[in-house]
């Protein structure tokens, strides 16, 4: 317990922009650092000043990774009939459809097919917008087609993670996706084919603790938090508070459960060359 | 007074406890078919099972006090039987956060318990040669009606001392890595493998997150897909989320009839849903988390009856059940060649949460 408390609010960290400036110009939460926004644009949505990456959607970031950010859309035409016919607050239905109209998707997923450095690659990218991302009866079956797809047609695949977890307004069945995903993921792996997990900011629940810890290749974007519980959850349960930058993307590195923590600049790069390295398969494969 | 010439049975009838019981009985029955007007059942159902356990305790009394008076024990056994006919009503009825009430029942029998009904030369084995051993995931050899196979579980405690040397049945990563480990060992020597489930979920510590929890469960959903020998699963109280799938791959997914199966606690969900922890009935109630709903959705392949009342009733009785439909599936499972095995498993999970309509 430190003796005197911060009585100005000055320093509020805690995410929301105070200054409307109706979009022409971004706050940097990390620094708070104004940035105006073409230029935060032009460096892949990382502020220029403290290096944070900011979150981005899968449409943003599947044109960043794409050779002149041409891809084609697949799979994207299934939606979920809310087989619970779940309420809270709020039907279920109710924010589907929002999310619909705010996200122009019809689930938290895009499945593309495009060139990296002249070679064709299949990218899932989940969408954070979306219902935090969450994982539900049509995401798990869109990242299983991608994934079968790069089995049999042989094609190097990247799942890029932005979620919550599972979606709880589908209950168990959510919980399904988990299995079917990494029964497909061993497919893929016994084919001996590549595939990279890249996990971004946030990347928790059901998805860390199925596809997103599998890859061949585990990249965290820097800053990412990324976990199996979140923060919250642990926190009430071993009362105690959490220590700074835990499950954050450089934690987990240190820990062994990433691969390479990689600046957005550098990672189109960075996966090209590991696809070139994954590019010879062992006999038999 | 001797119309029948049975003084024992007069002196019986005239105590006039069997009519008093029946007429308990019938106040139950009562309040019970009352509750289910209004629609009330979530308090009524525990309050008219704790009747009927008191009526129980009454005629269990009353058999040894009957001594040899055969229509006593007759007239006893009818009651008895109206009793569990009642309680199956009762039990039918339960909402499912009732459901979740029994799933977690304290005298439940948990996974060293089924070992004990159901197995013979168990024998332990422990630890993942990585960081540890964990006392809340349970692995061991066995014998299932003389044939070698491997056991896996989740394990609670029942008191203070035991639930914290278990954890509350909640793995660290070194469990679940101990149990693929182990299920190597028995694809290795061709053992089947039958695993038990019963968490309310990976334990969410720091320890836990610093070693990979995540990683060790997604892990374990891949590598089980791999697997060359028979996989039974049986949910036997809480299928908690991720924690629960890290051991629930399997060519079988068996629920007993009491036990819940769900992507988060009735209570997380209603702290996160409805920003309120005590809503968790009504987020029982959305989540769909029986076992006739996981039969309904495809998730599982069967329900396997509990005694009246619940397992924790009847140890024996629920053994006996889960026993048959565990060595009928074991003898399905057997006759098919490896390459049919997995082919099955992958597509039993492929096929599933097929919720979505298309375009």
């Amino acid at each position: 317990m430190s003796w005197f408390k911060r009585q100005s609010q000055d320093f509020d960290t805690s995410g929301e922009r105070k200054v409307k400036t109706e979009g022409l110009w971004v706050k940097c939460d990390q620094c708070r650092q104004i940035i105006w926004k073409k230029d935060l644009e032009e460096n892949l949505h990382v502020c220029p000043k403290c290096d944070k990456h900011f979150r981005i959607d899968a449409r943003t970031r599947l044109a960043q990774l794409f050779d002149n950010g041409e891809y084609t859309m697949e799979d994207g035409n299934l939606s979920s009939t809310d087989p619970l016919k779940f309420t809270d607050l709020k039907p279920y239905a109710a924010r589907l459809k929002a999310a619909q109209k705010q996200t122009g998707l019809k689930d938290a997923i895009i499945n593309a097919r495009g060139l990296i450095l002249g070679k064709p690659v299949i990218i899932s990218a989940m969408e954070y917008s979306f219902i935090g991302g969450s994982m539900g009866a049509v995401v798990g079956e869109t990242i299983t087609r991608a994934i079968e797809k790069a089995t049999k047609e042989r094609i190097p695949i990247i799942i890029i993670s932005a979620s919550g977890g599972a979606r709880m307004m589908e209950g168990t069945i959510s919980l399904m996706t988990l299995a079917k995903i990494s029964a497909a993921l061993a497919r893929l792996d016994q084919a001996g084919m590549p595939f990279i997990s890249v996990l971004t900011d946030p990347t928790t629940g059901g998805v860390t603790a199925s596809f997103a810890m599998l890859g061949d290749l585990n990249i965290g974007e820097p800053g990412a938090l990324i976990g199996f519980a979140g923060p919250r959850v642990i926190e009430q349960t071993i009362r105690q508070k959490l220590p700074e930058g835990f499950q954050r993307s450089e934690f987990l590195l240190e820990h062994g459960m990433l691969d390479a923590v990689v600046h957005r600049r550098d990672l189109k790069n960075y996966i090209a060359r590991a696809f070139e390295f994954m590019a010879v398969r062992k006999q038999g494969a | 007074m001797t119309e029948t010439g049975d003084p024992g049975q007069q002196s019986w009838r005239q105590l006039g406890i069997l009519p008093a019981i029946e007429y308990w009985i019938a106040t139950v029955q009562g309040f019970w078919a009352a509750s289910a007007e209004t629609n009330s059942y979530m308090e009524a159902s525990g309050k008219a099972e704790q009747e009927l356990e008191k009526i129980e305790q009454q005629i269990v009394q009353l058999e040894s006090a009957a001594g040899d008076n055969q229509e006593a024990h007759r007239q006893l056994a009818m009651l008895q039987e109206q009793v569990a006919n009642l309680r199956k009503q009762v039990t039918a009825a339960m909402g499912p956060w009732q459901r979740t009430e029994l799933a977690r029942h304290p005298q439940r029998p948990y996974m060293l318990d089924w070992v004990e009904l159901m197995f013979t030369d168990w024998s332990e084995l422990h630890g993942d040669r990585r960081f540890g051993d964990d006392p809340a995931l349970v692995c061991g050899m066995a014998k299932f009606h003389g044939e070698d196979v491997l056991v896996i579980g989740h394990q609670k405690g029942r008191d203070v001392k035991q639930r914290v040397h278990r954890n509350f049945g909640q793995a660290n990563p070194e469990g679940y890595r101990k149990a693929m480990r182990l299920m190597r060992l028995a694809e290795k020597f061709n053992r089947p493998i039958f695993t038990f489930v019963d968490t309310q979920g990976a334990y969410p510590g720091l320890g836990a997150e610093e070693r990979g929890q995540a990683e060790a469960i997604a892990y374990n959903l891949r590598e089980m897909a791999k697997l060359t020998v028979p996989v039974i699963v049986t949910v036997t109280g809480e299928g908690g989320s991720g924690g629960a799938l890290a051991i629930a791959i399997g060519d079988r997914v068996l629920m007993l009839e009491n036990s819940v199966y769900s992507v988060i606690s009735p209570e997380g969900c209603a702290s996160i849903m409805w920003r309120d922890s005590t809503k968790r009935e009504l987020a029982a109630q959305a989540l769909r988390i029986t076992a006739p709903d996981m039969m309904e959705m495809g998730i599982i392949d069967a329900i396997v009856p509990e005694p009246p009342g619940g397992a924790h009733r009847d140890y024996q009785g629920a053994a006996a059940a889960l026993d048959a439909v565990l060595q009928t599936n074991l003898a399905e499972l057997k006759k098919l060649t490896v390459q049919q095995l997995l082919d099955g498993r992958y597509n039993k999970f492929r096929k599933m949460a097929q919720f979505f309509t298309e375009e």
